[in-house]
C-alpha cells in the first residue's frame, strides 16, 4: 500500500516538466505557470507536513511562522547585509531547524495533543514579532528590493525558469521523503502513529522521531519561505499570519493526509483556488474553505487520495 | 528447559510501584535464571501487568531496583530496554494493524537499525542492503513462527489466534534475550492455546529466557520451571509447579479461605 512505483513518478516528472509547454499554447491559462510556483513553493510545506500528520499523528498549527523565518531570514540578510541569497536560506534553515527544536522538543516529550497548542501559542507570537520589530522586518509593511535569484551567473529572472528551479526542488524533496517513508524511519513513524507503547517496547525511541520529523517539516516549510521571498522580492507579515497555517491544514486533509500524493494535490487544488478560482467569493472565501474542510472531513476522510480505494470496495461489492 | 544456568539473568530487588495512593505493587522481590520459563500468576488485579511495564520501561517504579545482566534498567525509557535485550507482547494485541505481517516484524528488528535520516532519505546503497538482510531476517522468523505464507496480509485481518503469535514473532524479531509474554493465551481456543504453549517452548529451547503472565492454569503447569504468585501486589509464593498447588496461601487467594 505505500510502495510509491516508478511509473507514478516518472509520470510526475513529464507533468513538471511539459506544464510550461501546455500553458504558453493556451492563453487563457498562460498565466497559470505562475500559479504552479505559489503551488510548488505550498507543496513543499504540505509534504513536510503530511510526513508529521499522516504518518506520526502530530498537529502543527504553526507552520506559517517557519515559513515566515524562512523568508525574512533571507530578505534580512540579503538585503541588510548584502549576502548572496544561497546561505543565506541555508541560515534561514538552521535557525528555523533551531527554533523548531526548541519549540517541539518540550512538547513531544509528552503523548498527545500537546504540540498543536505549543505551535498555534508560536506562530501567534511569531507573528507579532513580524509586525512589531520594524527595524529589522519593515514592520506591517513589509520588505521589498530582495534580490531574485541566480546560480552560477544563470538568472532565474522569468517565470518559466523560477518554475523550474522551484520544481526541481520540489521533485527533489518529494523523491527524498518518498525514500524515507520506505524505508525503516517510515516505518517507525507508522508504528507510533498506531500505538506509542508497542512501538517503544520495539525499541522505537518516540520523542526522537517525532522532534525529527517535526524540525523536518519545519525545514521544508523555511525553504519554501525562502523561495517565496526570492521569487517576489517582497514579503509583508500577512502572508504569515495564522489563517495560512490553517490553510496548510486543509490543503493536506483535501489531498489526504495519509498520502504523499495528497499532499501535492492538495496544495494544487488549494493554491489555485485562493488564487483564481474563489476570486468571485470575496470576502466570503473563508467560508468555501471552511465548506471544503466540513465536505471532506465528513464524506472523504482519507481526502481526494482515498478516492481510488473508495472506487475499488465499491467495484468489489 | 536444560538451559537453566546460575545466572541470574533479572532481579527484582524490593521493587514498589504507587500510582498516587494506590499500591500496585509492594516488595516485590524474585529472580530470573537464564535459560528458564518462569510464570507469574494471580487473580485480577495482582499486579501482573504492571510488573510486566515496570520491567520493560513502560513506567518507573517508584522504589526499587531491577537488575538486567547485571546493570540497573529501572530508570531506562522503553526502547532502551529493548535495546539491552528485553522484549514483550502485550495483553490486548497491540499490533500495527494498518501494516503487513511482514512489516510489523521488520518493525521488531529496529534495535538492529541504525540507519540515519539522510542515509535513508537519499537510499544509499547500504540502506538498502541493510533492508534487504531484515526482510530476509523477518521472513525466517514468519517460518519459525508459522505464519511465513500471510506474510503480505494485514495485520489487523488476523484472526486473534494468529495476532498473539505474530506479536510474539515481533518481539522476537529483536533477538531478545529475556522475552516478556503478557497472557499469551487470552482469548484463544484449545487448538491454538496448544500452538501457543508449543511455541513458547520452542522459544526456549533457543536458549530465550521467558517470563510468562498467563491465566491458563494448564499452561502454566506444564511450561514453566518455576512460578511466582502475587495478590494484591505483593509476593504470596514462589517455587516449582507442584509447590504452588499445594500451596495453602495459594488455594485461599484464588478460591478465598474456609
Amino acid at each position: 500500500m505505500l510502495r510509491i512505483g516508478k511509473i507514478p513518478i516518472a509520470v510526475f516528472a513529464l507533468l513538471i516538466i511539459a506544464f510550461p509547454w501546455v500553458a504558453h499554447e493556451i492563453p487563457s491559462i498562460e498565466h497559470y505557470t505562475d500559479i504552479m510556483i505559489f503551488a510548488g513553493i505550498y507543496c513543499l510545506m504540505t509534504m513536510g507536513l503530511s510526513l508529521l500528520m499522516g504518518y506520526t499523528g502530530q498537529i502543527s498549527i504553526g507552520h506559517a511562522a517557519f515559513y515566515g523565518i524562512g523568508a525574512y531570514t533571507s530578505a534580512i540578510l540579503t538585503t541588510r547585509y548584502g549576502f548572496n541569497p544561497w546561505p543565506c536560506m541555508l541560515a534561514g534553515m538552521i535557525v528555523t531547524a533551531i527554533v523548531a527544536i526548541l519549540v517541539g522538543a518540550p512538547s513531544l516529550k509528552l503523548r498527545g495533543h500537546y504540540l498543536a497548542m505549543a505551535t498555534l501559542a508560536f506562530g501567534i507570537i511569531v507573528y507579532i514579532i513580524f509586525n512589531e520589530e520594524a527595524a529589522w522586518t519593515g514592520g506591517p509593511d513589509g520588505m521589498i528590493g530582495i534580490p531574485g535569484l541566480s546560480l552560477f551567473g544563470f538568472e532565474f529572472d522569468s517565470i518559466d525558469k523560477y518554475y523550474y528551479l522551484v520544481w526541481t526542488i520540489v521533485f527533489v524533496v518529494f523523491v527524498f521523503t518518498t525514500n524515507l517513508i520506505q524505508s525503516g524511519i517510515g516505518r517507525a513513524l507508522r508504528a507510533i502513529h498506531v500505538s506509542e507503547p508497542a512501538a517503544g517496547a520495539m525499541g522505537v525511541d518516540i520523542s526522537r522521531f517525532k522532534i525529527l520529523v517535526f524540525v523536518y517539516s519545519a525545514v521544508l516549510a523555511s525553504l519554501a519561505g525562502s523561495l517565496y521571498a526570492h521569487y517576489l522580492n517582497f514579503i509583508n507579515p500577512s502572508t504569515f499570519d495564522l489563517f495560512f497555517s490553517i490553510k496548510l491544514l486543509i490543503m493536506i486533509a483535501l489531498g489526504g493526509m495519509h498520502s504523499i500524493w495528497g499532499a501535492i494535490i492538495g496544495a494544487g487544488l488549494i493554491t489555485f483556488l485562493s488564487y483564481e478560482w474563489l476570486h468571485y467569493f470575496e470576502e466570503y472565501e473563508v467560508i468555501v474553505y471552511g465548506a471544503i474542510l466540513l465536505v471532506v472531513t465528513v464524506f472523504l476522510p482519507k481526502g481526494l487520495a482515498g478516492i481510488p480505494g473508495i472506487i475499488k470496495s465499491w467495484f468489489r461489492n | 528447559m536444560n538451559f537453566v544456568g546460575d545466572e541470574n539473568i533479572l532481579e527484582l530487588n524490593r521493587v514498589v510501584m504507587a500510582f498516587g495512593g494506590l499500591m500496585a505493587l509492594s516488595n516485590i522481590s524474585f529472580q530470573v535464571k537464564r535459560g528458564m520459563i518462569k510464570a507469574i500468576i494471580g487473580p485480577n488485579g495482582a499486579g501482573k501487568t504492571t510488573l510486566f511495564n515496570i520491567i520493560t520501561g513502560s513506567f518507573s517504579p517508584t522504589e526499587g531496583k531491577i537488575i538486567f545482566k547485571g546493570l540497573p534498567i529501572e530508570h531506562l525509557k522503553a526502547h532502551k530496554i529493548a535495546q539491552r535485550g528485553i522484549s514483550r507482547t502485550f495483553q490486548t494485541v497491540e499490533l500495527f494493524g494498518n501494516m503487513t505481517v511482514l512489516e510489523n516484524v521488520m518493525l521488531g528488528c529496529h534495535t538492529r537499525i541504525k540507519s540515519s535520516f539522510f542515509s535513508s532519505g537519499f537510499q544509499l546503497p547500504r540502506v538498502r542492503r541493510r533492508e534487504a538482510q531484515i526482510k530476509e531476517n523477518a521472513m525466517k522468523i514468519l517460518k519459525f513462527i508459522g505464519l511465513v505464507d500471510k506474510f503480505n496480509y494485514n495485520a489487523g485481518s488476523l484472526p486473534l489466534g494468529e495476532q498473539k503469535i505474530l506479536e510474539i514473532g515481533r518481539a522476537l524479531a529483536s533477538e531478545p534475550e529475556l522475552i516478556c509474554l503478557d497472557e499469551p493465551a487470552a482469548g484463544l481456543n484449545e487448538t491454538e492455546t496448544h500452538v501457543a504453549s508449543s511455541l513458547i517452548r520452542a522459544i526456549n529451547a533457543r536458549g530465550i529466557t521467558v517470563l510468562l503472565v498467563e491465566h491458563d492454569m494448564k499452561v502454566i503447569m506444564n511450561i514453566s520451571d518455576e512460578i511466582a504468585v502475587l495478590n494484591y501486589g505483593q509476593k504470596i509464593a514462589e517455587g516449582s509447579p507442584e509447590e504452588i498447588q499445594n500451596n495453602r496461601r495459594v488455594i485461599e487467594a484464588y478460591l478465598g479461605s474456609e
